[in-house]
């Protein structure tokens, strides 16, 4: 051995020097290691987290998304569409049809794809009804589209033109119609068709008076045919899961609501006779029926600012109360059934946009609801746009609900005192947010989710595909055709509405406080 | 044969830890989105503003192609930490990192005129930790640690014994 040390000398030397590489070339096995346990640590945290929240708001089997009905199978549904303005173009994508123009705008940037994915509803437009030449031809060539979301085939129907309203109503051929006219024809022409037994999807709002009101819900409620309202907001995913969460007391005693508008720009406040180069917009009385656009109306010449920015005026709305407040309202009695209010005020006036109008343009409307512990705010302005939201107040959390839902427990919550001093829960952040994108709850939201959460969207998200809402309440209807049962906005949830928009329209106009008699049915 | 030592032993520990820990911030980059269900870079995209913005915006268009980055952003985060925590093929793991990471700098870099609604983590003008990072990859690719400190070491003296 002693003879041999210098000999073995140098191979133990390379052995070494050999171990020693292979340890530094394993330097980032404890790296990783560590990294694994972090994670590990991470993770489990996050969940012990996440479900104490969830578990404790008993909202676990809430985790997905509700499912949605497909379409029902069925004949073939004739359509016809009184009105084709900017509204009845959504409408009529919403059932499949595109004008040839918007598709092949569309085409090349894939901007058609989520809408090529729509369910085919089984329905054809067969008859347009429009006093505007142009938009009657904008609505023939948009029902002729031969290219159909969801595979599906061109029926072959052609579509017709009506010079009136009643002329479609008459035609046997046409199955159901859609409402798309300024506000002033809603309940009259609802009320027509219903009687001439057709289907009826009437856009918001319903009527401008009582007396109409009244009017079309006895019609319908005096018939088999089926009625919607067109709100599509509450057809989001997020909506129905929000049902759940009211169901389930999350917020604790609610006993405010404030729901907003918040808008800033020109066209927000309707005026809209003017295209991008400021020149007015196409139509005259050689193109127009200004006579039936009128109908009952005063009698008043024409001009492209009344054609176009009807809203503005009270002889053919409600102004905000009816353009927006509707969508609120609905929103609310859809979560929580409220109903009609005791008592109604609204005070504003026109502050910014000093032009011609009638509508306010800050309006603040205050229901109350005594039997329920319950007030309804309304404040809109059309002259700042920071985003107030909606908001559901409780005495243990506030519910903030666009197109996504975020839940902040209250600071001085009784039900989550414990959490709140244990740390589980934290009163400056959501401690449940929803978001259209997954359809997940988050108990504890990444900087990402919580940006989602800010932004609106017109569409939901369904196993990861964009849906239409307005798709999604016209399938609801055309649904109920096939197969009977009750529309979401059936006429009695409709007369709701109708009723506490005019009442908080009488209260703005009479400078008062009203009241809604529920023996005599009407506002006092 | 072992090739001749590149650095000062301070010299590499300095690059290996620089290595280590840009390799640790990707991988749990990548493994975080992979546990967020539902994560998309729909919301990230869509923000982009500046040379990049036309292309995001196509890829946002297309569901195929979104998901499909979607993908290889996720597994390439991970797959890119992984070799640079282990070592493994690190000069790839270096360059593509650096491509990478400059992509995020170009999507959403803080450029005068341009303001993201997506809030920035510090203040950034014109140059960002987006940015540093990137070079810091390229720096790793330049200066290749994984002769010694890393399996490629270990790949390359297996393969040297075989010759």
């Amino acid at each position: 051995m002693d003879i041999d040390k210098d000999k073995s000398q140098q191979p133990e030397e390379k052995k070494v020097q050999s171990r020693r590489n292979v340890l530094k070339a394993l330097v980032g096995i404890p790296v990783l290691g560590a990294f694994a346990y972090e994670l590990l640590q991470n993770t489990s945290q996050y969940k012990k987290n996440e479900s104490n929240i969830i578990k404790e708001l008993n909202l676990e089997d809430i985790q997905k998304p509700v499912k949605i009905l497909g379409s029902l199978k069925g004949d073939l549904i004739r359509i016809g569409i009184i009105g084709f303005g900017s509204r009845a173009e959504q409408l009529a994508s919403g059932l499949g049809f595109l004008h040839p123009d918007e598709i092949k705008r569309k085409l090349p940037d894939g901007g058609l794809n989520d809408w090529l994915k729509q369910e085919d509803l089984n329905v054809a437009i067969t008859g347009i009804c429009e006093v505007f030449d142009l938009h009657a031809e904008k609505g023939l060539a948009t029902a002729g589209c031969e290219l159909l979301p969801g595979g599906a085939k061109p029926s072959g129907l052609a579509a017709k033109r009506y010079r009136t309203y009643q002329e479609m109503l008459d035609d046997k051929s046409i199955d159901a119609v859609v409402v798309a006219t300024p506000d002033h024809h809603h309940a009259r022409i609802a009320t027509d068709a219903i009687k001439a037994g057709k289907h009826v999807y009437c856009e918001k709002s319903i009527a401008l008076s009582e007396d109409e009101l009244h009017e079309v819900y006895n019609a319908v409620k005096n018939s088999d045919r089926i009625f919607q309202l067109g709100h599509q907001i509450t057809q989001n995913v997020v909506f129905q899961q929000a049902k759940e969460i009211m169901k389930r007391e999350v917020l604790g005693k609610i006993t405010l609501i404030e729901t907003t508008v918040n808008r800033n720009t020109a066209s927000g406040a309707w005026i809209r006779h003017l295209d991008e180069n400021g020149n007015p917009k196409p139509g005259s009385l050689e193109t127009i029926d200004w006579k039936q656009w009128l109908g009952n109306r005063p009698q008043k010449p024409f001009s492209i600012d009344r054609y176009y920015n009807w809203a503005k005026f009270f002889d053919y709305d409600t102004g905000m109360l009816g353009q927006l407040f509707s969508h609120e309202y609905d929103a609310v009695n859809q979560l929580m059934q409220i109903g009609i209010p005791k008592s109604a005020v609204s005070s504003g006036g026109i502050y910014y946009w000093k032009d011609n109008r009638d509508m306010p343009d800050t309006l603040n409307s205050v229901f109350e609801y005594p039997d329920r512990d319950l007030t309804l705010m309304f404040s809109a302005t059309l002259a700042n746009s920071r985003s107030r939201g909606r908001i559901f107040m409780g005495h243990d959390a506030s519910m903030e609900l666009g197109e996504s839902l975020s839940i902040t427990a209250n600071y001085d919550s009784t039900k989550y005192q414990k959490q709140l001093e244990s740390g589980v829960i934290d009163p400056n952040s959501p401690m449940i947010t929803i978001n259209p994108g997954s359809g997940n709850i988050d108990a504890v939201s990444s900087a990402t989710e919580k940006y989602y959460s800010s932004r609106g969207l017109t569409s939901t998200y369904i196993n990861g595909v964009a849906v239409d809402v307005t798709h999604l309440h016209l399938k609801e209807w055309i649904n109920c055709i096939r197969n009977g049962g009750e529309t979401s906005d059936n006429i009695d949830r409709a007369f709701e509405e109708g009723m506490t928009i005019l009442m908080a329209q009488k209260s703005y106009v009479e400078k008062r406080r009203v009241e809604w008699d529920p023996i005599l049915r009407k506002i006092v | 044969m072992l090739k001749s030592k590149p650095f000062t032993n301070l010299q590499a520990m300095t690059l290996v830890v620089l290595r280590l820990l840009i390799g640790w911030h990707l991988l749990f980059e990548g493994i975080s989105k992979l546990m967020i269900p539902g994560w998309s870079s729909l919301g990230f995209l869509s923000e982009s503003q500046w040379i990049m913005a036309g292309i995001a915006k196509w890829i946002i268009a297309h569901d195929a192609v979104l998901q499909v980055v979607d993908f290889m952003n996720i597994w390439g985060l991970i797959a890119i930490g992984l070799g640079l925590i282990l070592g493994l093929f690190t000069r790839a793991a270096a360059i593509s990192g650096a491509i990478l990471v400059l992509l995020y700098y170009f999507n959403n870099a803080p450029i005068i005129g341009i303001e993201y609604s997506i809030p920035a983590e510090g203040s950034n003008l014109v140059v960002s930790k987006t940015l540093i990072e990137a070079i810091a990859l390229f720096v790793l690719a330049v200066f290749p640690t994984d002769t010694f400190w890393g399996l490629d070491a270990l790949i390359s003296q297996y393969k040297n014994r075989k010759k």
